[in-house]
């Protein structure tokens, strides 16, 4: 906790912070890392193998064999999360299956399965990027401001 | 009558004549399942939303209490019930089938209690012959309020919990056979500024001990009276803290004394992180669990301390800690 939080808390909330802290299981972070290596990478070495496939036995070449491969591991994904089992796999591997294309996706299709219930609009088209809503308005907003810098400082001739 | 600051003594003794739990697929397999009256291998349960189904639940626990009781609904003349759901529609929806005259409250997890004492309550002051009293909560209706929707792969904490997914009811009488409600501790708020949703017991613990402290005041009896002393959901984290706090306060609860619903409900081995919460799971453990005890003659006098998390969806986005609250219902066969 930040210590600007901490500060508002009287003497005795934070003895009893401290007390409890003492007493509760620690998340393991080192497990966590080694099984989120182990199953990011596993996610990203069959994406490997599929650029591998798009490249040989298709007509793409590095650049373009991408969005096929992301195709195949979202299309996964979803069907994985649709048949309930994803959030399962995520349970045991963390960061390993949230960080990768797949995770996103995730997102995207679990909300939309949750909120079903609310009808096509308000429910699946209200709610199906609530996750992943930020995602994309910070990542389209930084890009925005990374391509502004980097406009920038081409046009005082830096590169 | 009022004895001391907090606690209500029912000098009618009201009964619990009879009561029902309801539960899910999860708890089908938990460690109490043969103390449910009915259990259910679909989430669903037929229904097109979780929240039908959660009130299907309720409903059913409702209708196997009054049935237990040899009544009909017409002779009950207040039914009170809570849960976790916004406006809790549950409830509302149930009382709507039941047609029994209402009162919904909101406890969150110690609706369960909170809703036996006012029960107790309005029967012991003689304003009611029987009442209904009822609380459910289902797993992935909770999810979706509180937390992230259910297919949503996100790894939990070690102190996280799992939301019950069952329904307790149980019909409060002036006379008949059964345990009996002898006293209530209503508790108060006690917020220690803990804010994250994923370590319910840590923030509850805390608000568990202030009402047990405040039922061997107000009465001014030893804790050892009691057989069994359980809190509501509390987990594993959260009932460790409150053992050490009690000892702390110098309250000597012998540890087999002290339990806890959300640890007795499931199996070690189901993936339930720090154990079970919500409504259902004070409400399951004790109409059916510790009741079938009692009946049984295992056990003699009981205290169960509900607690509840007073949180919402938007005051945890806006950064505010978690009130807590418990309410301690004393159970003598």
């Amino acid at each position: 906790m930040s210590n600007k939080k901490r500060k508002k808390l009287t003497p005795t909330q934070q003895e009893y912070q401290d007390f409890a802290s003492a007493r509760e299981p620690k998340r393991p972070i080192f497990k966590n890392c080694l099984k989120a290596f182990l199953v990011g990478g596993i996610i990203c070495t069959i994406g490997q193998g599929l650029i591998w496939f798009f490249m040989t036995y298709f007509d793409f070449n590095e650049k373009t064999a991408g969005s096929p491969t992301s195709s195949v591991l979202i299309f996964l994904s979803v069907l994985f999360t649709g048949l309930g089992f994803y959030d399962h796999i995520a349970q045991w591997a963390g960061a390993g299956t949230a960080i990768p294309v797949t995770g996103f996706a995730n997102t995207i299709a679990s909300a939309a399965i949750e909120h079903r219930s609310e009808g096509f609009v308000l429910g699946v088209g209200g709610n199906m990027f609530k996750i992943a809503g930020p995602v994309i308005v910070y990542g389209v907003f930084s890009a925005f401001v990374v391509a502004i810098i980097k406009v920038t400082i081409e046009m005082l001739g830096g590169m | 009558m009022l004895q001391g600051h907090q606690t209500w003594v029912f000098e009618n003794r009201p009964v619990i004549i009879s009561s029902a739990a309801v539960g899910g697929p999860f708890e089908s397999k938990g460690k109490l399942a043969k103390d449910f009256d009915l259990l259910h291998g679909d989430l669903w349960l037929g229904q097109d939303s979780y929240e039908k189904a959660e009130k299907k639940l309720l409903e059913e626990a409702c209708e196997t209490a009054i049935k237990k009781a040899g009544l009909k609904k017409e002779d009950i003349q207040i039914f009170v019930s809570g849960d976790l759901i916004n406006q809790i529609i549950p409830s509302n929806f149930a009382a709507r089938t039941l047609g029994i005259p209402f009162i919904g409250i909101y406890g969150a997890c110690s609706s369960s209690m909170e809703g036996l004492a006012l029960a107790s309550l309005m029967v012991d002051s003689r304003f009611a012959e029987f009442v209904l009293v009822g609380t459910s909560s289902h797993n992935a209706a909770s999810e979706k309020q509180y937390r992230y929707p259910t297919e949503y792969g996100s790894q939990k904490p070690p102190t996280a919990q799992w939301t019950v997914t069952g329904a307790g009811a149980a019909i409060v009488a002036q006379e008949g056979e059964g345990p009996r409600v002898t006293c209530a501790t209503i508790g108060r708020i006690v917020d220690m500024g803990l804010s994250d949703p994923f370590n319910m017991g840590a923030a509850m613990a805390p608000a568990a001990v202030d009402t047990i402290e405040a039922h061997i005041r107000d009465l001014d009896i030893d804790p050892s009276e009691y057989d069994l002393i359980a809190t509501g959901d509390l987990g594993k984290v959260g009932h460790r803290i409150a053992g050490d706090l009690l000892k702390k306060h110098g309250i000597h609860i012998p540890e087999e004394k002290l339990t806890d619903c959300g640890i007795l409900i499931y199996q070690e081995d189901q993936p339930v992180q720090a154990g079970g919460s919500g409504c259902a799971c004070a409400a399951t453990t004790t109409f059916g669990h510790f009741l079938n005890r009692m009946r049984k003659g295992e056990l003699k006098k009981i205290l169960v301390v509900a607690t509840g998390a007073l949180l919402s969806p938007m005051s945890y986005q806006q950064k505010e800690s978690i009130p807590c609250i418990a309410h301690a219902v004393s159970i003598e066969m």
